[in-house]
């Protein structure tokens, strides 16, 4: 595997974790990694929020509009290994954007990437997707089904 | 004056304590929590989230608590909350084609792919009150269906496929996106920034804008294309990661109307557009939206522009609830000083006018 290769499937992996981190509460991270033994780190930027303007586009599909701000929390951590993990997430819970940073650089390393994808990211996927198939099912018995009357003329 | 001003101080903060004693009520009744009011009062939510212009439920919810229900000054603390924060950047656009539908119904077709999914939804309730829910009300829990994997794909991209629709105007390469919280707004104004300012505007306003488009003011013969409500993915593009990061998901409402046709010596007849977007579930928001979002559009058609809801200064100038609380309400501010000097001209008005009725009885007085 060349090293272009290897960079775009460890960005499409370290996306695929934030897109699950993203939905977990700040708790269900930590208790995920309660019974990990987690290497030395630190923070590198120190939690913050601010705002993200979230865009539409005209229609649906054209040109984008500035549809109204967002509160997103971000942080980052650095492994002492080296590897340096970015947590964003909606909100204004800082400690989750840590966890989410903290993962990411997990998932960069190579002594923990397995195990926090085993033990962190997978786990929480699971109950991401069990919710929204709940969700789904809820939403797919609201679904009308037609029938149609014949009327005398034809 | 200096008296005044101190005398004012300690019945200022003397009321404001009186607020906060009457916004608890009776302390015998539990007091509201946040969750509460988002997941009991949600639709209130999402209007503070939208007109507010962000979306934090929490902070929408805090703010419907402190200004004791009235939603109009909830949305002014959420706007006064934001410009305390620092802005990241800007979003990447949301894909509302790949939205996870909770509702999504469409008043053209009946038989659309993906179906017509009803949802958590007002319609078809008889709007009779309900003594159930004055107390204790535990609700059944939601049928299930097994869900269809089929996408729903919007229906105007459907219609698109034929022709039968004007397709979307696309960004020229490399155009930046207008924003009226950056830049104060000049007309004629383009669509990108009409549809922030009615993305952000009263819904009541927009309301009976939309609904003056129907009555004849501006008409368009529309139809509900399309409305749905769901979660779309947010993702972000932060300088650091050097790629488009997952931010989580935002409830949206998205109404696409299909309006009366237009053609051109080039091009042949075809439906046109208005459209609505908003955040959480804002159905009343986003059609009264894509009405007034399809009226200020006429110009662009070669239609007659002589409605309200077709003058994008009027609509655009009038749209925004904190403007225009902010500028009605403050009339209730002391304008002694001006009060004063116009008092002064009456005075003298009235003089000149008793003097000019009486020209005779003044002059035997003054002799």
């Amino acid at each position: 595997m060349d090293r272009v290769t290897q960079h775009n499937n460890q960005q499409a992996q370290r996306k695929a974790a934030m897109a699950v981190l993203a939905h977990a509460e700040a708790g269900e991270i930590a208790a995920r990694l309660r019974d990990f033994t987690l290497p030395d780190h630190q923070d590198l930027r120190a939690p913050e929020s601010g705002l993200v303007m979230l865009r539409g586009r005209v229609g649906g599909d054209g040109a984008p509009f500035n549809l109204g701000e967002a509160t997103v929390s971000r942080a980052a951590v650095r492994l002492a290994s080296g590897e340096v993990g970015f947590g964003y997430t909606l909100g204004r819970d800082g400690e989750k954007a840590r966890l989410i940073a903290l993962c990411d650089a997990l998932v960069q390393s190579r002594d923990f990437g397995g195990a926090v994808e085993r033990d962190v990211i997978a786990p929480l996927r699971e109950q991401l997707m069990v919710r929204r198939e709940q969700a789904a099912a809820e939403t797919a018995a609201t679904k009308v089904d037609f029938y149609t009357m014949v009327r005398g003329e034809g | 004056m200096y008296v005044a001003v101190k005398g004012g101080e300690r019945a200022i903060e003397n009321a404001h304590r009186l607020l906060a004693h009457k916004r608890r009520g009776d302390q015998s009744v539990p007091e509201l929590t946040l969750d509460q009011i988002s997941e009991q009062l949600g639709l209130s939510v999402d209007r503070v989230m939208s007109e507010g212009s962000l979306y934090d439920r929490e902070l929408a919810a805090l703010a419907i608590k402190q200004a004791r229900g009235d939603l109009i000054e909830a949305i002014f603390l959420v706007r006064a909350f934001r410009a305390t924060l620092p802005r990241f950047g800007a979003s990447e656009p949301v894909d509302t084609g790949a939205m996870r539908v909770q509702r999504r119904v469409s008043s053209t077709f009946k038989d659309i792919p993906g179906g017509q999914i009803l949802g958590p939804t007002f319609d078809y309730t008889h709007r009779l009150l309900d003594p159930a829910l004055a107390q204790g009300f535990v609700p059944d829990a939601p049928a299930t269906a097994e869900a269809s994997t089929a996408p729903t794909p919007r229906v105007t991209d459907i219609l698109g496929r034929d022709g039968l629709i004007e397709s979307s105007p696309q960004a020229e390469e490399g155009a930046s996106v207008g924003d009226l919280t950056r830049e104060p707004l000049n007309f004629p104004a383009d669509r990108d920034l009409r549809l922030q300012n009615l993305a952000r505007g009263d819904e009541g306003f927009l309301l009976a804008m939309g609904y003056s488009t129907q009555r004849g003011y501006g008409r368009n013969h529309p139809f509900a294309g399309e409305i749905r409500f769901g979660e779309v993915e947010v993702e972000f593009v932060a300088e650091d990661t050097g790629f488009a990061v997952p931010l989580g998901a935002i409830a949206l409402t998205e109404c696409q109307m299909v309006n009366q046709f237009k053609g051109s010596a080039t091009e042949g007849p075809c439906f046109t557009r208005g459209y609505g977007l908003a955040f959480g579930q804002s159905e009343r928001k986003t059609m009264s939206m894509a009405l007034v979002d399809r009226a200020l559009r006429a110009r662009e058609l070669g239609e007659e522009a002589l409605a309200p809801a077709q003058d994008e200064e009027f609509v655009m100038s009038h749209s925004d609830n904190v403007q225009a609380t902010g500028f009605v309400e403050h009339l209730k501010l002391p304008h002694y000083v001006d009060f004063q000097s116009e008092l002064g001209l009456l005075r003298k008005l009235r003089k000149e006018f008793t003097d000019a009725q009486a020209p005779d009885a003044m002059k035997e007085a003054a002799e």
